[in-house]
């Protein structure tokens, strides 16, 4: 993959965009990318899939009456550009639209201290041998470890027909470790994950450490008991707790749901949808994290975006469309998976600002309750607002105290009543790296919180 | 066209030069069409062409991957490279070599349909519209429709390989889904309906708006049910996702690996003696259906459940070295970004006699399954352990009651399996989470959690 050099040349978009709008239109993009990796894994304390890679395309969008034209094609050569141009057009039959010409917008990609591609990968396989040792240091009762590595660049450029032109160089990384705790016919397995919008100084500060964290969790559900069926008082740790909210609220609050009416949070702008202790915001900007780029995937520059304050709803996340629709400015929030995808609002950063709750009150206050330290995943819709969640570690709360480990818990509930029945938001915070998918799109995005307290929820267990 | 047979060659040949080990290449060349309609206007059409490599490597027992979009003599050389380095990365693997040669490749006729070619992108959109206007003129209690979708696919692929073996084939595939909206008193509701065919003319747009419109219109009113264990029926899609992920359990990988709930029960009673289930390659209607699988072997129809036992698993060249058996051609991959792994091809659940009347007859007092939420987050894959939120009717004195959401169902994938006790009469094909055909299952009884 060339380094430094943007994947696209202004004098050529300009020439590609006066073709995407050949047959009409009241705008044109070109979004044009270059995009590498490596992933490798150990399984049997053996590196094995190895994976290296590198694909270059483009997409072009040209907007004509609430209809979006998208065509993409593998290859950054001129006669690629023009090939995707006309695909575009075809359909259209109206008269030639002029593009403004290009004015470069200046952007500054994410600082990266030692790229990765320039570390040689005997270190990223000893990175996971240790990672393999580690988890299997926890004891003889784990049989199984898994680990794997992977770093990712995306290089990209946007023009447009309104004259914009901006780029971005992005890298992550990111390391996974799993173990498997066996114990008579008991199976258990525990993960944990470490990612950054950064190189590899990530790795400079003890990253084996989530390989006892995989093998520890693992080992709790070993002594795990069924876990309660019912309703009652949940309280949901940071980190990756946070997905609750990027699942319960965040999607709703993506603007092309609300607009087609798709959401929960449709016309609820400027009201109560929490009590006062809360406030959230999306970020794209955080310094270093997992979700956050320089500019989203339509080349306007990623902010900080306060969605509710004090409990009230302020704001939704916009990609340019949506927000063209409400006649707002975009948020920053339209991203794409690959110039394979058309951008669609999308979460950065999601995260509850932290509140005046201590972590251990929250929990003593509850009599008998369920708490939730991390979860597998969870799904929601966003037209219901119905949602489920799986619980990978989880514990019971009697008379105020956490007291033994559950296993194969579920929380089930509603949106709007889940979020009105946050009743604490601790003082604590962190946060953690996911993988969204929405339309068929995967993007990473961060989520984050402290500790946080749901009055009442259904928790569907195993307890019969 | 390019000839991607010659390509695939070029390749292998660059990449044994440079490494002196075996090598084997996949190209595909993609083209794609969608179309997204909302209220009744084209929201988005697309066009795409898509072509790449994939080139796996194998130098002493070690094994890398390199892929690209740069098909140059110059690309070629590069993602040879990556391959090789990436080879000499990993560790070495005693039963790592490439899939021998084929002894024969079987005609699979009916892949690719066409037709597709001949539906301009103002007939297909015309389609999609249909779609969604059958949704919303089949109930007037339908608000709206999120979104409804079509898209098709052609794809060419060819392998080639030092070892040998190697081929091409063409296939196509067409979908429609649609989500639709219902408002009730007690709020909005929602429902999907899809139908899959190898080309655009095999789609009935009417059928999948009625059937969004219908999931969602029963849904209103909805409460939860109260959590008791009790008989529960599964519609053929939630039939289908719990069937995909048996698919993945019996995946000589992880049963290798001591991964999957299915490890070491070959030969033992693992499902109700209703339960049989093929892997099947072959199968002209099933869209992972091709000669060969994505490592040159030829496809196959495979036993793996039948009379209640666990038959065999599910291998590709690697595993079948490992494991002493021969591949069952299930070597699949998505795309030529990712390497071959195990994986079903067509999984076949044999339908029953029974209609769905008799089915819920059977049942008398239970739960209908017709939705499942957060397979991917509340399934031990390891353990087979499940608690997944699901929604659908109460079975009352053997029929369809009151619609019920917001619960879940917790079983483990064996004991499921052991308490089916009757399939249904007709099957159907679905697209989620791999290639299924199932009919409605009756599970004898399973943990409900509500209120």
């Amino acid at each position: 993959m060339s380094h430094g050099v943007e994947p696209l040349e202004p004098a050529i978009a300009e020439r590609v965009l006066a073709r995407a709008l050949a047959h009409g239109g009241e705008f044109a993009e070109l979004f044009a990318e270059r995009r590498g990796g490596l992933t490798l894994a150990i399984d049997e304390s053996r590196i094995e899939s190895v994976q290296s890679g590198a694909e270059e395309g483009a997409g072009v969008r040209v907007l004509s009456g609430g209809t979006t034209y998208f065509a993409h094609v593998d290859g950054l050569g001129q006669a690629d550009l023009e090939r995707a141009a006309d695909e575009a057009a075809a359909a259209l039959r109206g008269d030639r639209a002029e593009p403004r010409p290009l004015q470069a917008v200046a952007s500054i990609p994410l600082p990266i201290e030692q790229r990765p591609e320039d570390i040689p990968a005997v270190r990223k396989a000893d990175l996971l041998r240790e990672l393999d040792e580690r988890a299997r240091s926890a004891g003889g009762e784990i049989a199984q470890v898994t680990a794997s590595y992977g770093e990712a660049r995306r290089e990209v450029s946007v023009a447009n027909s309104d004259g914009l032109f901006s780029s971005d160089n992005r890298t992550r990384v990111r390391i996974g470790a799993q173990a498997v705790a066996r114990r008579d016919d008991r199976v258990e397995t525990g993960a944990e994950t470490l990612g950054a919008h950064r190189g590899f100084e990530l790795f400079d500060d003890d990253p084996v450490s989530i390989a006892a964290s995989a093998s520890r969790k693992a080992l709790t559900l070993l002594d795990a008991g069924p876990a309660p069926t019912g309703s009652m008082p949940v309280v949901v740790a940071g980190g990756f707790g946070g997905v609750l909210f990027h699942e319960m609220t965040g999607h709703g609050l993506e603007a092309d749901h609300v607009q087609k009416g798709a959401s929960v949070y449709a016309g609820k702008l400027g009201e109560l949808v929490a009590q006062p202790l809360l406030t959230a915001y999306d970020d794209g900007r955080l310094p270093g994290e997992w979700g956050s780029d320089a500019i989203d995937d339509e080349g306007a520059a990623t902010q900080k975006t306060r969605v509710i304050e004090d409990g009230r709803l302020v704001s939704f996340l916009y990609d340019r469309q949506s927000a063209a629709r409400d006649r707002v400015a975009s948020t920053g929030n339209g991203r794409r998976e690959s110039f394979r995808h058309l951008p669609i609002p999308r979460m950065t950063n999601t995260y509850i600002a932290p509140g005046e709750g201590e972590p251990e009150a929250i929990i003593s206050e509850v009599k008998k309750g369920f708490y939730a330290v991390s979860f597998a995943g969870g799904q929601v819709d966003p037209a219901t607002g119905d949602f489920v969640f799986g619980v990978n570690e989880g514990y019971l709360i009697e008379g105020g105290e956490v007291t033994r480990p559950c296993r194969g818990a579920t929380l089930v509930g509603n949106c709007l009543q889940a979020l009105a029945a946050i009743d604490a938001v601790g003082n604590d915070f962190w946060m953690k790296t996911g993988m969204c998918g929405k339309g068929g799109q995967k993007v990473p995005v961060g989520t984050g919180q402290g500790h946080v307290r749901i009055a009442s929820m259904t928790v569907g267990g195993t307890e019969a | 066209m390019t000839d991607l047979v010659e390509l695939a060659g070029r390749a292998v040949a660059q990449a044994v030069a440079s490494s002196g080990g075996d090598a084997e290449a996949y190209t595909s060349e993609t083209e794609d069409r969608e179309v997204r309609v909302h209220g009744g206007e084209v929201e988005s059409l697309t066009v795409a062409t898509r072509r790449g490599l994939g080139l796996r490597v194998w130098i002493d027992g070690r094994v890398g991957y390199g892929f690209g979009t740069d098909l140059s003599a110059q690309g070629l050389e590069a993602i040879a490279l990556r391959a090789v380095e990436a080879a000499r990365v990993a560790d070495g693997d005693e039963f790592a070599r490439p899939p021998g040669t084929a002894a024969e490749v079987p005609a699979v006729t009916g892949l690719s349909d066409p037709s597709r070619a001949e539906w301009s992108p103002a007939r297909i959109a015309k389609l999609a519209l249909e779609v969604e206007r059958s949704a919303l003129g089949a109930d007037s209690r339908v608000a709206g429709v999120e979104q409804a979708v079509y898209f098709d696919s052609a794809e060419r692929v060819a392998i080639s390989s030092s070892a040998g073996n190697g081929g091409e084939y063409e296939t196509s595939s067409c979908y429609a889904y649609l989500q639709a909206l219902a408002e009730g008193e007690t709020g909005r509701e929602t429902g999907l309906g899809f139908d899959l065919a190898r080309g655009p003319a095999g789609l009935d747009p009417t059928s999948v708006g009625r059937e969004g419109a219908a999931r969602a219109t029963e849904m209103i009113g909805s409460t939860k049910p109260e959590s008791r264990s009790c008989p529960v029926l599964l519609d053929p899609t939630v039939a289908a996702s719990f069937v995909g992920l048996l698919g993945g359990a019996l995946g000589a990988d992880v049963v290798q690996r001591g991964r999957s709930p299915l490890a070491e029960r070959l030969g033992e009673e693992v499902a109700g003696e209703a339960f049989v289930l093929h892997d099947d390659g072959l199968e002209p209607n099933g869209f992972a259906s091709a000669p060969i699988d994505a490592e040159g072997t030829p496809r196959r129809r495979t036993a793996l459940i039948e009379a209640g036992r666990l038959q065999t698993f599910l291998y590709d060249s690697y595993t079948a070295q490992r494991g002493g058996a021969a591949s069952t051609g299930n070597a699949g991959r998505s795309g030529y970004r990712s390497p071959p792994g195990v994986s079903a091809s067509n999984l076949i659940v044999s339908p029953g006699s029974a209609s769905l009347e008799q089915l819920l007859q059977e049942v008398g007092e239970g739960v209908f399954i017709n939705d499942v939420a957060g397979l991917h987050s509340g399934v031990n894959p390891v353990s087979g352990v499940f608690s997944v939120g699901a929604s659908g009717r109460a079975i009352r004195g053997g029929a369809l009651a009151e619609p019920l959401r917001e619960f879940t169902i917790a079983s483990d994938l064996v004991s499921m399996l052991r308490a089916v006790r009757a399939t249904g009469s007709e099957p159907r094909w679905v697209p989620f989470g791999g290639s299924v055909s199932a009919p409605p299952l009756l599970i004898g009884e399973m943990m409900v959690s509500g209120s």
